[in-house]
């Protein structure tokens, strides 16, 4: 056999994945299914929660936190977003939104954080963590939408699952980086009057490292706004639905519309999650 | 006087990379820094380090860059793992301890004050100073009232809520220093705690130091490049080279006697009327005669002509000196029938002495003006020794010869 003959396939690496995944589906859907119920839960009570206050209120939740956060010109953008929004027929659609984001930087958070406090305390770990985050970032959705959608059927909780892989490597990286950017001399003090690796940890490593973790956090909230178009596509609902709705039936408003209320709600979560951080 | 042992360092090592155990053998073939790092890839910190450090003195260690003085001082904690031999501190094998006993080690005994001074920038100046009680579960209140009073003792009550930022250097090495006194330690590592300041506040710390040392006698292990620095505060100085202690001794033993040319290279320029005192130099070969034979001046007569010397010191019982006489006013009292034949009669006029811990600066006018070597004493006024314009120049000679330099004596007289 010539070994160097490309013209027909050696590694059927295609089938296998396609044997693998079937295989899972097969036997461990349920398994699979039982893993959404903590982000069904999440999801369900943030958009009661979003859907069932007046918009009123929320337009006043989120003024009242520009205001503290990013100050009077910011809240001024935050409020004539929300009123624009809501007066383009997209309040629903903006809310359903805001579930699903917030809702998907919470479990990155409490999945990228502690990973990128490993991460960024071993080298070893870092290591072998770096090329899954590279693929995480660089596999185009549309890889994973099938297999996601397959194993956790078509829908929100879909959506959010695809939106947690893409955006979840922004908060480990920073996370990291805080933890590695503490002078190591503050660690050496810190050791020298009788510190355990925890103290270190809760007392130096983690303050020192929050406003790197905070950009994390709002690196991972505009990564996982840009996957709403995406989500939409497994039926997730919310903003992504009229861009792509507009794009199936060639209605350039339409999906010009739904992309504007897009950018609008990322600046106004963009500016006041930078406030965080200081 | 036996001194109490506190902390011991017995044949300790640290090497530096890929392969100890190697370089450790090729070490004991008597192979150098540099070839075993050709060799192996591998630095050797520190070799064969054994000296001993008594309970309550300021020991410093000082050296060069390089020279492996940070390191031995962080084994002594061990924030850095001696690769062999010990570290025995009240007798303790701190080597050999587990994590856990290492870290109530580092709580309770042992505390750390660093060059750079590694304040924790997002906590107040008193949270800074109580780190070290908040890390041993010590309650808020007390350790604040205990951090308060270590600021006290630097002078920055007033600065407790301020943050470090808003301190000047010298002011974030007082909380430096307020927080390793905090948590009480028997031993306090200061690791060229004072270098990152200019000169002037660095002597001012230097005295605060001492001025504390004085209050509550801890034992101070000061790492320094500054010879001023370790000749100012430095009860013992040991002299790293290379990774290896070259010399152990007080300021004037090393002064006096420089195991080698690396250590005489460091006192170049060091003036020896500034560091050793009267004290130091004052030799016992002078005559003595007991005020008790008081009745028999001949006899001390006697022994100034046998031993050809001009003058006698005069003591009493308790050794305390009581004047001079000479050869000539013992006979003229002898010749003279009016006088009675008491040795008291005979001693000289405008007798002065000088205390031991005068320098030689302070001493060099009474040697230069009285015809009879300067008596020296100690506190209670006991007879030590004297100081003859012979010796004092032979001092002076000795110590410029080893500079290597001329020896010019406009240069030892300015100081």
């Amino acid at each position: 056999m010539n070994f160097f003959n490309f013209e027909e396939q050696l590694i059927p690496l295609d089938e296998w994945i396609q044997a693998f995944v079937d295989w899972l589906v097969l036997n461990y859907r349920g398994f699979f299914q039982m893993l959404k119920s903590p982000i069904e839960f999440s999801l369900e009570w943030l958009e009661w929660f979003f859907t069932t206050l007046p918009p009123l209120v929320i337009i006043l939740l989120f003024a009242v936190a520009a205001w503290r956060y990013a100050g009077k010109r910011v809240t001024l953008f935050t409020v004539l977003t929300f009123l624009l929004v809501g007066a383009l027929g997209l309040w629903d659609e903006t809310m359903t939104t805001l579930a699903m984001v917030v809702s998907s930087v919470f479990f990155c958070a409490l999945a990228g954080i502690p990973l990128g406090i490993m991460a960024g305390r071993s080298d070893r770990f870092e290591m072998y963590l770096r090329p899954c985050l590279d693929a995480m970032q660089t596999t185009p959705a549309f890889v994973y939408l099938v297999p996601v959608v397959m194993l956790f059927s078509i829908g929100t909780v879909s959506g959010i699952l695809a939106t947690i892989v893409f955006s979840l490597p922004p908060i480990i990286r920073l996370t990291s980086l805080g933890i590695r950017q503490v002078h190591p001399e503050l660690i050496e003090a810190s050791l020298a009057f009788g510190a355990t690796s925890w103290q270190v940890l809760r007392r130096v490593q983690f303050p020192l490292a929050l406003p790197s973790i905070m950009a994390g956090l709002n690196q991972t909230l505009m990564m996982a706004l840009s996957m709403v178009v995406i989500a939409a596509l497994i039926g997730a609902g919310g903003l992504g639905n009229p861009v792509v709705q507009g794009l199936n039936t060639l209605e350039i408003g339409l999906a010009t519309v739904g992309g504007l209320a897009i950018v609008l709600l990322a600046m106004v979560l963009d500016r006041i999650t930078q406030g965080f951080g200081r | 006087m036996e001194k109490e042992v506190k902390i011991e360092v017995k044949n300790l090592f640290k090497i530096f990379g890929p392969q100890p155990k190697k370089a450790l053998a090729l070490l004991e073939q008597g192979l150098g820094k540099e070839e075993i790092f050709e060799k192996t890839d591998t630095t050797v910190g520190v070799q064969r380090a054994s000296f001993e450090i008594h309970t309550g003195e300021i020991f410093v260690i000082m050296g060069l860059s390089g020279s492996g003085k940070s390191t031995m001082v962080r084994m002594l904690n061990r924030l850095i793992e001696p690769t062999a031999g010990h570290v025995l501190i009240d007798g303790e094998d701190i080597t050999t301890m587990s994590n856990e006993q290492l870290v109530k080690l580092r709580r309770k005994k042992l505390s750390m004050v660093f060059q750079s001074f590694a304040l924790m920038p997002h906590m107040s100046v008193i949270q800074n100073a109580a780190f070290g009680l908040e890390m041993d579960g010590v309650d808020k209140e007390t350790r604040e009232k205990r951090a308060f009073q270590a600021l006290e003792q630097v002078g920055l009550e007033a600065w407790a809520e301020s943050m470090p930022d808003e301190l000047s250097g010298g002011m974030q090495q007082r909380v430096g220093l307020a927080r390793g006194l905090a948590v009480d330690p028997d031993i306090l590592l200061m690791d060229e705690a004072f270098s990152a300041l200019d000169p002037l506040i660095r002597t001012e710390m230097q005295d605060e130091l001492l001025k504390l040392q004085a209050k509550a006698k801890r034992t101070i292990v000061f790492i320094s490049h500054d010879l001023d620095e370790a000749m100012r505060i430095g009860d013992r100085i040991a002299i790293m080279e290379g990774g290896r202690v070259v010399q152990v001794g007080t300021p004037e033993e090393i002064l006096q006697n420089p195991a080698d040319d690396y250590v005489r290279a460091f006192f170049r320029g060091v003036d020896p009327t500034n560091i050793l005192s009267a004290g130091d130099i004052a030799t016992d070969t002078q005559v003595t005669i007991p005020i008790t034979d008081g009745r028999n001046p001949r006899a001390g007569l006697q022994r100034l002509i046998k031993n050809d010397r001009d003058y006698a010191y005069v003591l009493d019982s308790d050794h305390i000196f009581k004047g001079i006489v000479s050869t000539d006013s013992l006979r003229e009292m002898l010749d003279d029938e009016r006088v009675p034949s008491l040795i008291p009669n005979a001693y000289l006029g405008d007798v002065v002495a000088a205390h031991k811990d005068d320098s030689l600066q302070d001493i060099l006018p009474k040697v230069a003006n009285q015809p009879w070597p300067l008596p020296i004493l100690d506190d209670d006024g006991r007879y030590l020794g004297a100081v003859s314009k012979n010796l004092f120049l032979r001092t002076l000679h000795r110590n410029s010869a080893e500079d290597e330099l001329e020896s010019d004596p406009a240069n030892s007289e300015k100081g």
